[in-house]
C-alpha cells in the first residue's frame, strides 16, 4: 500500500512536472500571437521557413538547417564546429522554456539567415514547428 | 540522531588533502588552462564554441573583446549590459595576467605588453605549438577553424590540451 502509494506520487509529481515545463512554452506562444494578431500558428509554415534558402542574410549560412541540420531530431553544428542540441522539443526537452534565451537566439539567427528580425507570426510558426517534433 | 563527527572529519581532511594535491597537479602541468566555472559565462559564451579558457588571453584582450560584441569575428554575440558586466569581471579576474601576475600562463609569452590580441589562435606561442600540424588536417570537416579545439583535443571541455 505504502509502495502504492509512493508510485502514485512519483507520477503525479511527473505529470506535474512536464505540466510546468509546457508553460513557459505556451505563454511565448500567445505573447507571439497576440503581437502578430494571428489566428493561429502552422507549423507547415514553419518547417518551411526552417527549410528555406534565404539570401538576403549571410552568404554563409543560407538557412536555419545550415546550423540545425536537417533532421530536427539530430544534433546541428554551428560553423566554429561545435555541436548544437537537436531542436525538436522531443528530443531536447529542456528547450524553449526559457523566453529571454528565445527571444535572444531569435534576433541573432533571423538576423544571420533572413538579414532581418522574424516576425512574431513567423517565430509562432516555427516553434510550433519544433515543439510538435 | 548522533551525529559520526569522527568520520566526516576524517571525510573532509581526505577530501581537502585530494584537493589539493589535484590543484597541485594542475598548477604544474602546463597543458591545463582551468576551464570557464561561471554557468552564465558557460551559457554565453560557449553556444557557439567552446567557452575559451580565461587565462588564455590577458585582460586587456577581453575587456576589448566584450566592448565590440555586436561584431565579434563577424557574428553579433551582444548581450544586454548587466551580463556584459557580469562576463567581463569574470574574464579578466581569471585572465592570463590576472592579479598583476606576468602570464601565469605560457600560452602568453611573446605577446608585447600594451597588445591585446583577440585571438587565441594567433598568439605566437600557440602559431609555434601548432606547426607542426599538416594543412589537410585543419581543413579536415570536422576540425573547419582552428578555433575549435575540442576537435583535436578531447578534453578541452575539461581544461586538458595534452593529447
Ligand atoms: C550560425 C548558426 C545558426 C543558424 C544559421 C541558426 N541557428 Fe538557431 N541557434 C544556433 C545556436 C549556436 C544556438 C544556441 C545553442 C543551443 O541552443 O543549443 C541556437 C539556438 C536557437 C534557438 C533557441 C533554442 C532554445 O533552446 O531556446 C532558437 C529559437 C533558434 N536557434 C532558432 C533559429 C531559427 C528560426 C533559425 C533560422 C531562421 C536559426 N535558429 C538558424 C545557431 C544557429
Ligand atoms: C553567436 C555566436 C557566438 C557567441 C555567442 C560567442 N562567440 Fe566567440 N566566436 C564566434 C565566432 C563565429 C568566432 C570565430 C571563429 C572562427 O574563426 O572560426 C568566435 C571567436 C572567438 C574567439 C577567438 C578564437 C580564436 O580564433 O582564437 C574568442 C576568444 C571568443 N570567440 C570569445 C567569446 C566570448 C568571451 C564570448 C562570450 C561573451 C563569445 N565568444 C560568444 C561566435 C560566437
Ligand atoms: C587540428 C587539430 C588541432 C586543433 C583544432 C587545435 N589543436 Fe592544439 N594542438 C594540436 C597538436 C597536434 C598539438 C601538438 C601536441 C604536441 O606536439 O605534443 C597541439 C598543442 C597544443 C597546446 C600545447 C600543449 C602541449 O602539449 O604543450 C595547447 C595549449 C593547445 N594545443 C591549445 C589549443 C587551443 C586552445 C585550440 C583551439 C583554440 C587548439 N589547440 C586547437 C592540434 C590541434
Amino acid at each position: 500500500m505504502k509502495n502504492m502509494l509512493v508510485v502514485t506520487s512519483g507520477i503525479v509529481a511527473m505529470i506535474l512536472s512536464t505540466a510546468t515545463l509546457a508553460g513557459p512554452r505556451e505563454d511565448l506562444l500567445a505573447q507571439y500571437a497576440a503581437a502578430a494578431k494571428a489566428t493561429g500558428f502552422s507549423a507547415a509554415r514553419g518547417q518551411a521557413l526552417h527549410t528555406q534558402s534565404f539570401s538576403g542574410g549571410k552568404p554563409d549560412t543560407p538557412s536555419c538547417t545550415t546550423c540545425h541540420g536537417k533532421d530536427t531530431r539530430g544534433a546541428g553544428r554551428a560553423l566554429t564546429g561545435k555541436t548544437i542540441e537537436p531542436v525538436a522539443a522531443s528530443v531536447t526537452p529542456t528547450r524553449y522554456t526559457d523566453p529571454a534565451k528565445v527571444e535572444k537566439w531569435f534576433k541573432r539567427n533571423c538576423a544571420e539567415v533572413l538579414g532581418r528580425e522574424c516576425t512574431p507570426q513567423e517565430k509562432g510558426d516555427w516553434l510550433t514547428f519544433v515543439i510538435g517534433q | 540522531m548522533r551525529i559520526p563527527y569522527r568520520p566526516l572529519a576524517i571525510g573532509l581532511v581526505t577530501l581537502a588533502f585530494s584537493a589539493l594535491v589535484l590543484a597541485r597537479a594542475q598548477a604544474g602541468d602546463r597543458h591545463f588552462f582551468a576551464p570557464v566555472a561561471d554557468p552564465v559565462v558557460k551559457e554565453e559564451c560557449g553556444s557557439c564554441h567552446l567557452a575559451f579558457a580565461p587565462s588564455m588571453l590577458p585582460a586587456r584582450s577581453w575587456q576589448r573583446m566584450m566592448g565590440e560584441l555586436d561584431n565579434h569575428f563577424g557574428d553579433n554575440a551582444s548581450l544586454d549590459a548587466a551580463t556584459a558586466e557580469k562576463i567581463t569581471s569574470y574574464l579578466v579576474a581569471n585572465a592570463g595576467d590576472a592579479g598583476g601576475q606576468r602570464y601565469s600562463s605560457k600560452l602568453l609569452k611573446g605577446v608585447a605588453a600594451g597588445a591585446a590580441p583577440q585571438r587565441i589562435t594567433e598568439l605566437p606561442k600557440w602559431v609555434s605549438e601548432h606547426r607542426k600540424v599538416p594543412d589537410w588536417e585543419w581543413r579536415h570537416k570536422e576540425v573547419r577553424t582552428k578555433a575549435n579545439c575540442v576537435a583535436c583535443h578531447t578534453a578541452a571541455e575539461q581544461g586538458s590540451y595534452d593529447e
